[in-house]
């Protein structure tokens, strides 16, 4: 994964895409706290019972958003990852999910976007831990340009959608589908990059004979699009996904259940807890998702 | 049906089995039935009405007086409660806003009611409506650090058409200093103290005019005594 030097950030598109949302949509309700609340200030002003800043009250932040969407308003809810999946993680499941209500749930810091400010503001489990609650629409972008059109979408609707945004993106934002995109064909395998991941796997697997498919949508999980590309390739499946390793692995086996397969995981690691600092292309390193690593793990796995 | 004392006890004798949550829905019937009989403008004929009244149980367990209230209202058949508990009946120890009617939230996990209810009635005032939006809450559920959150950000918003009513059984392990009342004031709530068997002052406290403040409504119990023997 790269960091965006002269582009605009997928925080800023989400900014900017709330604001206007707030103009023109009177169902959308922004609740903050405190991160990025400065970013709305103006709007607040502008809309001052549709843009709540709570203060670093996030337990109460998200279930203020259940109460918003049974009055059939249109939350959107905002912070650092771990502090909006992880620290309210039972009012996401109660106070939204067990009220059968919707919110668009924003996230920025990715896996590990603030490295300086070490593990406390990193949450690479944030998928999987929504992955154990039914009904959630999870969008990773890997393009800033993929963010507005996402979240404008999930402001139309009324489910429960989280938005997993990252400083780390790839060079060419792909044509949003629900479906996976296929980026080459190959026989040898099938490589499934997520989000900001594409640019190491196209790297990565430059020259081989691969299928590549790329998703920023990753729930629900397209099973017939994997299902589809399998079909037409060797049954060797390479999740490469920015948050932690395996979390799709459940889903592979759904859509391969009655396909002998075999899968590799590539991820954020799980068998320990990476204390360390630095920039991100060392962390890719650290998790074995720079494209050297990944190279030398695919042409292992397909050999 | 009338809500006399008497249907209240024999609806609460079509449900049985829940020993250990009993004197919690006991503690719990003098308020719901001043509030469903006086106070809140909700009933089976304006349920979907978005200017009705709003009535959330945080307190989830113990939802017997809930349940005959509800009943003896008509949002659903008394025979219902026969069911209480069995597989495929709609009435659990904790209820669930999908399955009963009436019902606006589910509750059961403590400290979801209160920034629930926050949450609505920002939701009211934004839509330019003035429902009342009332939360019951436990004395012990208060220690939950989400309801000390919606305190906080209820009384920075001025949810004057908010009321958390607390019964108090002094269940809180580490009690309330001060008084739980105090708690809400110095977060800038209005904070009235009444006998919460006592059906007159009830009703006065939780029909106060609105004054720009959140209201809270202590209402003091006796454990294990009530209307239901």
């Amino acid at each position: 994964m790269t960091t965006q030097a002269d582009r605009k950030l997928m925080r800023t598109v989400f900014i900017d895409t709330v604001i206007e949302s707030l103009a023109t949509d009177p169902r959308v309700v922004m609740l903050t706290a405190d991160i990025s609340s400065w970013s709305f200030d103006e709007a607040r002003e502008r809309y001052p019972d549709r843009v709540i800043n709570v203060g670093i009250r996030e337990q109460a932040m998200v279930s203020m958003a259940g109460g918003l969407a049974l009055t059939g308003f249109r939350p959107v809810v905002h912070t650092y990852t771990p502090f909006l999946v992880e620290r309210p993680f039972e009012q996401i499941k109660i106070s939204l999910g067990h009220q059968d209500v919707g919110a668009v749930l924003v996230s920025i810091g990715g896996s590990y976007d603030d490295l300086a400010r070490g593990r406390t503001h990193q949450a690479p489990g944030d998928v999987a831990l929504l992955d154990t609650l039914p009904g959630w629409t999870v969008h990773v972008p890997g393009h800033e340009d993929e963010v507005e059109a996402l979240l404008k979408d999930a402001l139309s609707g009324d489910g429960r959608v989280y938005l997993r945004l990252s400083d780390q993106v790839h060079s060419e934002a792909v044509p949003l589908s629900d479906e996976f995109t296929v980026l080459r064909e190959g026989a040898a395998g099938v490589v499934v990059a997520i989000g900001p991941t594409l640019r190491q796997v196209l790297e990565a697997t430059a020259g081989m004979d691969v299928t590549v498919l790329y998703a920023s949508t990753i729930r629900p999980f397209d099973r017939s699009g994997l299902r589809h590309a399998v079909d037409s390739a060797a049954p060797n499946v390479v999740l490469v996904e920015p948050y932690l390793a395996g979390t799709s692995a459940h889903e592979v086996a759904e859509a391969l259940a009655d396909v002998p397969h075999r899968l590799r995981s590539h991820g954020v690691r799980r068998d320990r807890e990476v204390r360390a600092y630095g920039k991100a292309a060392d962390h890719d390193r650290l998790h074995g998702l720079d494209p050297a690593s990944l190279a030398e793990s695919i042409t292992g796995f397909l050999r | 049906m009338q809500t006399t004392e008497e249907t209240i006890r024999g609806l609460f004798r079509r449900m049985i089995g829940d020993e250990k949550h009993i004197w919690a829905a006991v503690s719990t019937t003098d308020t719901i039935w001043v509030l469903y009989d006086r106070v809140l403008n909700v009933s089976p004929e304006n349920i979907q009405d978005p200017d009705r009244d709003r009535f959330y149980l945080s307190k989830g367990h113990g939802p017997m007086a809930y349940y005959a209230m509800l009943a003896a209202k008509g949002f659903f058949e008394p025979a219902e409660l026969d069911t209480w508990t069995q597989l495929g009946s709609p009435l659990g120890l904790h209820p669930d806003r999908v399955l009963v009617p009436g019902v606006e939230i589910s509750s059961g996990s403590l400290g979801h009611g209160l920034p629930l209810g926050v949450g609505t009635a920002l939701g009211l005032r934004a839509g330019g409506r003035t429902a009342r939006v009332v939360v019951l809450i436990g004395d012990g559920e208060l220690d939950e650090g989400s309801n000390n959150e919606a305190i906080e950000i209820a009384g920075r918003l001025g949810l004057d058409r908010l009321t958390a009513i607390v019964i108090d059984n002094r269940s809180a392990s580490l009690g309330w200093p001060g008084g739980i009342g105090r708690r809400f004031e110095v977060e800038g709530w209005r904070a009235t103290t009444v006998d919460g068997h006592d059906h007159d002052e009830l009703y006065k406290a939780l029909t106060l005019e609105p004054d720009g403040r959140p209201q809270a409504v202590v209402a003091n119990v006796r454990a294990k005594e009530g209307v239901a023997g």
